[in-house]
């Protein structure tokens, strides 16, 4: 009786898996990226809702299957593999940039394209045989590397100095900032590390100081931001500090306060949104996701990175109902996962939160800075479009 | 190198040296006393500063209901006439965090009661049982306890950093703020608070006791768990008022208590998790020789101060006698 009952069951589910298009989804909703990986969760649940109530795409429901890293590599990668045994047809994730890698491998192996809603550069670069089937929708610190050395220069600024953390977050920034800022002509005169967990920085800073560098960059992101930049102030350093766009939460302002006022920094454009002049491409696309968001969790609840998912979601729709047109999932998985693989390659012009997205063979990021970054400032608790690039 | 930046890195030495000397002190107390690692301790000086901006706002901190619960399981565990403490107790905590809400200085002293409270109540609840059990299967139940606390912290209080407004505000001479020498006062209050109650008072001498040899003690009338409790309560309070007194500082968040009461591990491992003046004198070693190398090798601060562990454990090792009481 009871084995009856299971290959009815069985049947049943796989009858029901015809039906439905899962897309797998992993985000860090705890752990210390959990104020990333939170609004990306949300994201994914509104747009569950609201493809349930459209009924999802080109006739087919469309089912998220959202699971929690924890912030943590091994366990994302756990989450990967069981999303690929589920019969996923593409793979959303994750928030940082140390698990986004991990998972690579995991979707390589089983041919299965994934988008990444990490920051660094190297998920997408250098394409080869396993970042085949890796794209991403954040801007790389390489790209808003590029804006904040351009904004310098722009500014007559001739020295710079840098503080970030010491993992792969901070490490990145170096390297792209410092290579792009000597390429410009600018003197990076100090280069420090500290730890998101630190107490104090003032080590760092006094060292900072000493060097007069004319601005600061702190490549760091959130909340443990704030204490680089009031040691630097209380210090007494008075020249221009540069956040990243690791930064642009509302828990920074709180935190920061007084502190921050005057701070520079990229952001995705959805940021300020409705600041953005008219012909800005990604502004009505940013409107309507925050309209969207707000409606749901509360006026100001919205945040960039919760738009990244959104960014993905954006890009796998339309790659959705093409290959749909090519292959049946239902018939042969894997055939449709590579079709899917290729209409993401080939999404072009797509204007999203973010930015423009443009993929070919060799670039899965698919962004140019001057859609994809603006100078933002800190003004009175608020962010201020400082400039765009275009 | 000139004189003021050097000045600057004593004091910014000193201050942190000193947090992590009370938290070092508090390891070898209550190691000595119950041979539990309190790895926890960390959380427990998290827990106070984030109820406290909890508190402020007028919200009532998921940390109480933490403390409640754990009381709860200590009523029950206890029964009978020595119930009446857990539960007066919460009860007095809860109406104390009703009043409190929103008034400053009720909240400092509502928020440490609630952390020695949370203390008190992880000792009976978790170690008392296990109070024969090897010192290792001790401090499995420790970490496990700091995992769930941190993870805790991170329900309570969200991802983000807090930073409560300081006690006293505005700067002595620059480079040391009022809330800094605040700070350095309740270290040297401590310590002096800690060396008269165990020199001077019956109670301290008999944790000391205790502490020493614990089948003697208990011959001579000192209840183990009694000096367990005790331990933990100064321990707890201690982390508190630290915790306090430093978030304005640093920005507290859910997860910095272990890298905090990881230094004062290391410190107390220089004290061989016995001696209270080597510990505290380590403390400020750590914390002198985590400012100069953050000014003189950023990137490879951690690995440094950790490094420190190395001759200490070696030292340790050379020493060591295996004589179990």
């Amino acid at each position: 009786m009871k084995r009856w009952l299971a290959a009815l069951l069985v049947l049943a589910l796989s009858a029901m898996a015809q039906e439905v298009l899962k897309v797998g989804v992993v985000v860090s909703a705890t752990g210390p990226a959990a104020s990333l990986g939170i609004p990306e969760r949300n994201t994914f649940l509104m747009l569950q809702e609201m493809l349930d109530r459209t009924g999802g795409v080109a006739g087919r429901k469309v089912q998220f299957i959202i699971l929690d890293d924890a912030s943590d590599t091994t366990q994302a990668v756990r989450n990967t593999r069981r999303l690929v045994e589920e019969g996923v047809v593409a793979v959303i994730g994750t928030t940082t940039t140390p698990a986004s890698l991990g998972m690579i491998p995991v979707v390589a192996e089983a041919k299965v394209p994934m988008i990444s809603l990490a920051a660094s550069k190297d998920i997408i670069h250098p394409v080869d045989a396993q970042r085949f089937w890796v794209f991403k929708t954040p801007q790389t610190e390489e790209l808003m590397a590029r804006a904040i050395v351009a904004d310098m220069v722009a500014r007559g600024v001739k020295t710079v100095g840098y503080i970030g953390f010491n993992d792969a977050y901070g490490e990145g920034w170096a390297r792209f900032f410092e290579a792009e800022a000597k390429a410009k002509g600018l003197q990076v005169v100090a280069s420090e590390r500290y730890a998101r967990t630190d107490t104090s920085v003032t080590g760092q800073a006094l060292r900072l100081v000493a060097r007069r560098p004319d601005a600061v960059l702190i490549g760091a992101s959130g909340t443990p931001a704030v204490l680089p930049q009031r040691t630097l102030k209380e210090r007494g350093y008075a020249g221009l500090i540069y956040q990243t766009h690791g930064v642009a939460n509302p828990d920074f302002l709180r935190v920061g306060g007084r502190d921050v006022e005057g701070t520079l920094l990229p952001a995705g454009p959805i940021l300020v949104a409705e600041q953005l002049p008219g012909t800005f491409p990604s502004k009505r696309v940013a409107l309507d996701y925050i309209q969207r968001y707000e409606a749901k969790y509360g006026i100001g609840s919205y945040s960039t990175f919760g738009a990244h998912a959104w960014d993905a979601w954006l890009i796998l729709k339309p790659a959705l109902e093409r290959a749909l047109k090519r292959v049946d999932p239902a018939k042969d998985l894997a055939s449709f996962r590579a079709a899917l693989r290729d209409e993401i390659e080939a999404t072009r012009n797509l204007v999203a939160n973010h930015g423009v997205f443009t993929f070919s063979k060799e670039d899965h990021l698919g962004l140019r800075f001057e859609d994809a970054a603006v100078m933002v400032r800190i003004e009175g608790g608020r962010w201020k479009l400082e400039r765009t690039f275009r | 190198m000139d004189v003021t930046i050097l000045s600057f890195l004593l004091l910014d030495g000193l201050q942190n040296g000193v947090v992590y000397g009370l938290l070092a002190l508090s390891l070898v107390l209550v190691f000595a006393v119950t041979r539990v690692i309190l790895v926890p301790i960390g959380e427990l000086l998290m827990f106070a500063p984030l109820s406290l901006v909890w508190l402020l706002e007028g919200e009532l901190p998921g940390t109480l209901w933490l403390a409640l619960a754990l009381g709860g399981a200590w009523a029950l565990m206890a029964r009978g006439r020595g119930a009446l403490l857990p539960l007066l107790g919460g009860v007095g905590l809860f109406l104390l965090f009703l009043v409190a809400q929103g008034r400053p200085f009720l909240a400092h002293g509502a928020v440490v009661l609630l952390v020695v409270y949370l203390g008190v109540a992880t000792y009976r609840v978790f170690f008392q049982p296990m109070r024969g059990a090897t010192v290792l299967s001790l401090l499995i139940m420790a970490v496990g306890l700091h995992v769930a606390y941190q993870g805790l912290g991170l329900v309570f209080f969200g991802p983000e950093q807090f930073r409560p407004a300081p006690l006293l505000s505005g700067e002595v001479m620059v480079g040391l703020s009022w809330q800094g020498v605040l700070v350095l006062l309740f270290a040297a209050l401590s310590l002096a608070g800690l060396y008269l109650f165990f020199r001077l008072s019956l109670f301290g001498k008999a944790l000391l006791a205790a502490a020493e040899n614990h089948l003697g003690a208990r011959l001579l009338g000192i209840r183990p768990e009694e000096a367990g409790m005790v331990a933990f309560a100064i321990a707890s309070m201690l982390a508190a008022l630290s915790g306090l007194l430093l978030a304005p500082l640093i920005n507290a968040a859910y997860f910095m208590g272990f890298m905090l009461g990881l230094k004062g591990f290391v410190a107390a491992i220089l004290g061989g998790l016995a001696s209270y003046p080597v510990a505290f004198l380590g403390a400020l070693l750590v914390g002198l020789f985590e400012s100069f190398t953050s000014f003189y090798a950023s990137a490879y601060k951690e690995a440094l101060v950790f490094l420190l562990l190395v001759p200490a454990l070696f030292y340790q090792s050379l020493r060591a006698r295996t004589v179990e009481e």
